[in-house]
């Protein structure tokens, strides 16, 4: 019993390494969108799990409160700010997709190798997933450096907050309540916040596109 | 004597079923499309008139391009015989690992581009050049899904990977979630089926695997169709091997193979469903994204063998 759900958590982690490649190599806004929705729902998944395993209460309450958060609401606040920045068949022009995505091969190598000695410390259940869940961190970063639209760039900061979450479940069975709490918070005000942000860079250069950011002064 | 009956099975069943299969994605896709559709054994039909025209040869034709056929056959024949259809009770499979089937296919590939090129016409040379384009991305691919398969059974045989996944006791493989999706990447590229490649169009400048048998008629065609089909069948069956082996039986005794057969046409049915449903919702990729296309199956089987080391189940 206790393995098969351990081999459940590990295939969550996969599925979350597949997904972050899926964002890696996603052009369209919207469809990255479902996408970190769909990241979200695995986290809570292999958060149920792991609370299942280890019967952490705890670890049920940050289930339920990334599934409201990160599948549902702040999907649909992104899905709103879409329509109304009117972005919502964007294609985005990357460089290379191939190419990035062998770069991302790279970085997940890296990270396995820099997990290997850390994970063998762990007394966790599935020692495994800290070598996944820093993967997808550092390609959700990978994500925020090759976009050029403002809007991917705050889905991989999001990202990377998931992929962050996914590391403290497995490595230590989670953070401590008031933490998590802050941290979701905080999520939900950067939110808030860059979608402000996002409304001004649109109005005052009709496009989401950064590179307008580079310049101090119009010449 | 039970070794050689199973190998007879698992050579007479690709062969009768094959046709079978590409009607059954036929006319799942007419459905989908609300279309009414020719029924299943429209293939069947198709060879028998095939088989009763005659064939016509261009004149520059050398004796590659009638030998080809049969060569074809034979090799796409010996892919399934050592792919474990129905039992992994198999003699031919000791002969021939996963890289060697690998090899098989490429074999088949030189060969119908060489054949391809031989009249000299631009639409043969054009295909062949797409079909080597597609297959050298497509190899690779192809090998790191059955590598990540080789690790789990510790051998790159086809028959003791099967029994590893199968008979051993039940554990769920992430790596084999990658290594599944590599395939389905893989299979859509290699079998010309929508995203790559239009199996349903003629005389497009898009077309690749119509161009290549566009010169031939007669029973050579009805060989390259039967070959096309058996390719089919043959990734078709190594998809059920490696990712839902359970249902081949060990030995080929009749009780066992009153189980396995079902399991096979369940299995081949649901592929069947599955693929036509892919093709109708994807549309055709333009040329210069194959490589894209390939490149992603090729690191999600990378990644697959990675992630079996780092999990290490």
């Amino acid at each position: 019993m206790t393995t098969l759900s351990i081999q459940l958590v590990n295939l969550f982690a996969a599925f979350l390494l597949m997904l972050a490649f899926a964002m890696l190599a996603q052009r369209r806004v919207l469809s990255l969108v479902n996408l970190y929705a769909l990241q979200g729902l695995t986290v809570v998944a292999a958060t149920t799990v792991v609370a299942h395993v280890t019967h952490q209460q705890h670890l049920y309450y940050s289930a339920g409160l990334t599934l409201a958060l990160k599948v549902c609401f702040i999907p649909w606040i992104l899905h709103r700010l879409i329509k109304r920045l009117n972005v919502r068949w964007d294609v985005e022009t990357l460089i290379n997709i191939p190419s990035t995505m062998l770069v991302g091969i790279v970085l997940v190598v890296f990270a396995f190798n820099l997990a290997l000695p850390i994970s063998k410390l762990s007394s966790s259940v599935v020692p495994g997933t800290l070598g996944i869940a820093l993967a997808c961190v550092l390609l959700s970063f990978m994500m925020m450096i090759t976009r050029s639209k403002a809007l991917p760039q705050v889905i991989g900061f999001l990202a990377m907050e998931n992929a962050l979450f996914f590391a403290a479940t497995s490595a230590t069975y989670g953070m401590p309540m008031v933490v998590e709490l802050g941290i979701a918070l905080d999520v939900l005000v950067g939110v808030f916040i860059l979608g402000v942000f996002l409304f001004q860079i649109s109005e005052q250069f009709e496009s989401l596109d950064i590179h307008h950011l580079e310049n101090l002064k119009e010449d | 004597m039970t070794k050689v009956f199973s190998q007879f099975i698992s050579i007479v069943t690709p062969i009768l079923l094959a046709p079978m299969l590409l009607g059954w994605v036929n006319q799942v896709r007419a459905w989908l499309a609300n279309r009414s559709g020719a029924g299943i054994f429209q293939p069947y039909r198709m060879l028998h008139k095939l088989f009763n025209k005659d064939s016509v040869m261009a004149s520059t034709a050398s004796p590659l391009f009638r030998f080809v056929p049969y060569l074809m056959f034979g090799c796409m024949l010996l892919a399934n015989a050592i792919i474990p259809t129905l039992s992994t009770d198999l003699p031919l499979a000791s002969a021939a690992d996963a890289i060697a089937l690998v090899g098989l296919f490429a074999l088949a590939r030189i060969f119908i581009s060489l054949a391809a090129m031989d009249i000299g016409t631009a639409f043969g040379t054009m295909g062949a050049r797409r079909e080597m384009l597609v297959g050298f991305l497509a190899e690779p691919a192809l090998l790191t899904v059955l590598f990540s398969a080789s690790l789990i059974g510790q051998s790159t045989s086809l028959t003791t990977i099967v029994e590893a996944v199968a008979h051993k006791h039940f554990a769920i493989y992430p790596s084999l979630v990658f290594a599944g999706m590599a395939f389905i990447l893989v299979f859509l590229a290699e079998n010309s089926r929508v995203p790559v490649d239009n199996p349903a169009t003629h005389l497009e400048l898009t077309m690749i695997h119509e161009a290549l048998i566009l010169e031939y008629s007669g029973r050579h065609l009805a060989l390259m169709e039967w070959t096309a089909s058996l390719k089919l069948f043959a990734y078709s069956t190594l998809g059920i091997a490696l990712f839902l082996p359970w249902g081949i039986a060990q030995k080929a005794t009749p009780s066992s193979l009153l189980v396995a057969l079902p399991s096979l046409a369940l299995k081949l049915t649901l592929i069947g469903v599955v693929l036509a449903v892919v093709e109708t919702f994807s549309a055709k990729l333009r040329i210069f994204r194959v490589p894209e296309f390939l490149a992603t199956a090729f690191l999600l089987g990378v990644i697959g063998m990675l992630t079996h080391i780092l999990l290490g189940t």
